[in-house]
């Protein structure tokens, strides 16, 4: 789950890292009156879950509160890579003098959080990456140990900060080792850090994410969720425990397991198609789970055709066929559909939807073959 | 010869009093998998099914019975206490079939075992099967047969998939190792083709992964310099767009890494025979 720019520094404040005076406003008086209990000049920032708001327009300086005023509603009037602008985010200007970056996230292959930080700030961590790698500095902890002082100033030493900033900056690595260890995130990243003319270190953009999994410990978390964000059928698909990713083709897809899920996708392609979806239900689906998914799939109006994939192993094909003649009954589809169960009693599964006017698919490329056929109106 | 399990394999199943873990003892027991012993905390003195006894602790369990290996059917939040509990009473081999743990509780889990000669398989697995002598986990037994094919993957019913499409043209597998699809796991790919390579039964690997990470791109650097055995791949997501979780925690491009193109690449370059889809993967071993 990620947060929005507002949401983590709030958090960040918690922890003891210093961030600019401000609010959230989703009118543009609101905007104008917050730049006035802040006086002086302030930046208007939009609140969307997408990188590359300031190059979109997102992101404007205000002299004052009357500018704004007109400012805010021009950025909450905009839609940024596809994203109404509902929020903007009122802060004081700083004074810069320079910036860093500054991030702690999952470092998969060492199997342990890394921080990174570089004196190149303010740009795509990536885009740092790509052009000048010796500028990002890497250091990996001990997540049974947490962050050592010693640690913190390395990297402080390593990105050549000045010495005045050596403790400031200790205590803010501490301070984003406690963000991310004890919110579950897989990402906090401060960029920019900076240095202001009067000779503060202060965290002037901020985003995190969230592991999912780790929700049920983080209820004060799971509010921030931010559902206006969210395709509506992948919100609906998490009610049900399903596994919903919309992509832009014509076949449904509906299949048990990540693994085949993503197989009977990439297959549905090498015949030929466009897969519409990833869809995973998982073991044991029931009928209610069936008819939510097909619902779902169908909900996306360039379905043409959709494709079952069951393998029974655990999961019964009779059961799943039962499910899908219950959901077929109460969704009334209109698209052509085609069904392969394989597995345990799968025989049995094929005779219940022998008569539900499905065509039935002996292996995955027949499935395929079968599905792609169908969506272009073919038999 | 097998590898990480076989009929001498002596079974403790945490979490066995669950419905998930009453339901796989039972048909890992109709399997034929020694089951020694169950663990549920406050169950001790308990009998699963009038055979099986219940302790109150995987400690308690090892000493009454000798259990030598692990399953672990307990919900997320509590499954990485469980693996701490099994590594501390000596398990040397513990297979965790729980998905959902938090990401952060596997690095401590991870760090923790490094530190022991505790082998972890999982978590988010379906855990092992030598067929006709032992299953561990929830891989059905009957669609796979006896032989000499070693099947490594990140995946479940996809993995049931290529069992199945073997057994279908009369190809066996010595053992199966569901490896599982979390971004932090205990067992990867280079360790189970480790043992596959000095396992005299194994002639030749099926390997299944999926985008996300790099284990299948380190899994073809060791092909290429250790491995005499064939080796015979299939990757899935060539169709998953970047920055999405594909189902699996671990299925996920990430900053551009990760993407099923960039792993068959790597795997071609090493010399594995990478299958278009699951149902080629039998002529590709011929």
């Amino acid at each position: 789950m990620k947060l929005h720019e507002y949401q983590s520094k709030q958090i960040f404040a918690r922890y003891g890292i210093p961030i600019p005076k401000g609010r959230v406003a989703a009118a543009a008086s609101e905007a104008k009156a917050i730049a006035e209990e802040l006086g002086g000049r302030v930046v208007i920032k939009s609140q969307v879950l997408v990188g590359g708001r300031g190059k979109a327009g997102g992101v404007k300086l205000a002299k004052n509160p009357d500018e704004a005023e007109v400012l805010a509603a021009q950025i909450l009037a905009m839609e940024i890579k596809g994203l109404p602008v509902r929020k903007v985010l009122v802060d004081e200007a700083a004074a810069i003098e320079s910036e860093i970056y500054f991030s702690i996230t999952n470092d998969r292959a060492a199997r342990k959080p890394v921080m990174i930080a570089s004196a190149a700030g303010g740009m795509e961590i990536e885009e740092v990456a790509a052009k000048t790698p010796e500028k990002i500095i890497k250091v990996h902890i001990d997540p049974l140990l947490g962050l050592r002082d010693y640690q913190a100033r390395d990297i402080a030493a390593s990105i050549d900060l000045p010495r005045e900033y050596w403790k400031d900056f200790s205590k803010i690595a501490t301070g984003l080792w406690q963000v991310y260890s004890q919110n579950d995130a897989t990402l906090a990243e401060i960029n920019p850090l900076v240095i202001t003319k009067d000779k503060r270190l202060v965290a002037l953009d901020g985003k995190m994410m969230i592991d999912d999994n780790a929700m049920f410990r983080h209820a004060d978390l799971a509010e921030m969720r931010d559902v206006d964000e969210e395709a509506p059928a992948e919100t609906e698909a998490r009610k049900y425990g399903l596994s919903y990713i919309k992509l832009d083709g014509s076949i449904g897809c509906m299949v048990n397991g990540a693994g085949l899920a993503m197989t009977s996708m990439d297959i549905v392609k090498l015949f030929g198609g466009e897969p519409a979806n990833f869809l995973d239900i998982g073991g044991g689906a029931g009928s209610d789970k069936v008819a939510a998914a097909m619902k779902i799939i169908l909900s996306d109006l360039n379905v043409k055709a959709v494709l079952f994939n069951i393998f029974g192993g655990i999961t019964r094909c009779d059961e799943v066929a039962r499910g899908i003649l219950v959901a077929m009954d109460e969704v009334k589809p209109k698209v052509p559909m085609v069904v392969r169960l394989v597995g345990t009693n799968a025989e049995e599964g094929r005779k219940l939807l022998a008569d539900a006017k499905m065509i039935t698919a002996e292996t995955l490329a027949d499935a395929a073959r079968k599905s792609v056929a169908a969506a272009k109106g073919k038999k | 010869m097998s590898i990480l399990i076989n009929k001498n394999t002596r079974l403790v199943v945490q979490g066995i009093t669950g419905n998930e873990g009453l339901f796989h003892t039972r048909q890992m027991v109709a399997y034929g998998t020694n089951v020694v012993a169950g663990m549920t905390p406050g169950k001790g003195g308990e009998w699963v099914d009038e055979k099986i006894p219940v302790f109150d602790s995987v400690k308690l369990a090892v000493e009454a019975t000798g259990a030598n290996c692990s399953v672990i059917f307990v919900p997320a939040r509590f499954a990485p206490d469980s693996i701490f509990e099994a590594a501390d009473a000596g398990i040397p081999l513990i297979i965790c079939i729980t998905e959902g743990i938090a990401v952060q509780d596997m690095m401590r889990v991870r760090n923790y075992i490094d530190q022991k000669k505790v082998r972890l398989v999982g978590p988010n697995c379906p855990g092992l099967l030598t067929p006709g002598e032992s299953k561990v986990g929830i891989i059905p037994g009957d669609i796979a047969i006896p032989g000499n094919m070693g099947v490594v993957s990140r995946s479940g019913t996809l993995t049931y998939e290529v069992l199945y499409a073997l057994k279908l043209v009369g190809l066996g597998a010595s053992t199966c190792v569901g490896i599982g699809g979390d971004p932090i796991n205990g067992t990867n790919f280079i360790d189970v083709l480790e043992m596959f390579e000095h396992d005299p039964q194994t002639e030749k690997v099926v390997m299944i992964g999926e985008i996300g990470g790099t284990d299948e791109d380190k899994a073809a650097e060791y092909i290429a310099s250790k491995m005499t055995k064939p080796v015979v791949s299939f990757i899935a997501g060539q169709t998953a767009p970047p920055g999405k979780r594909m189902g699996h925690a671990g299925a996920i491009i990430e900053g551009g890494a990760g993407s099923a193109a960039d792993k068959v690449k790597a795997l071609e370059a090493a010399g594995v025979k990478v299958a278009k889809h699951p149902e080629e993967i039998p002529s590709l071993l011929k």
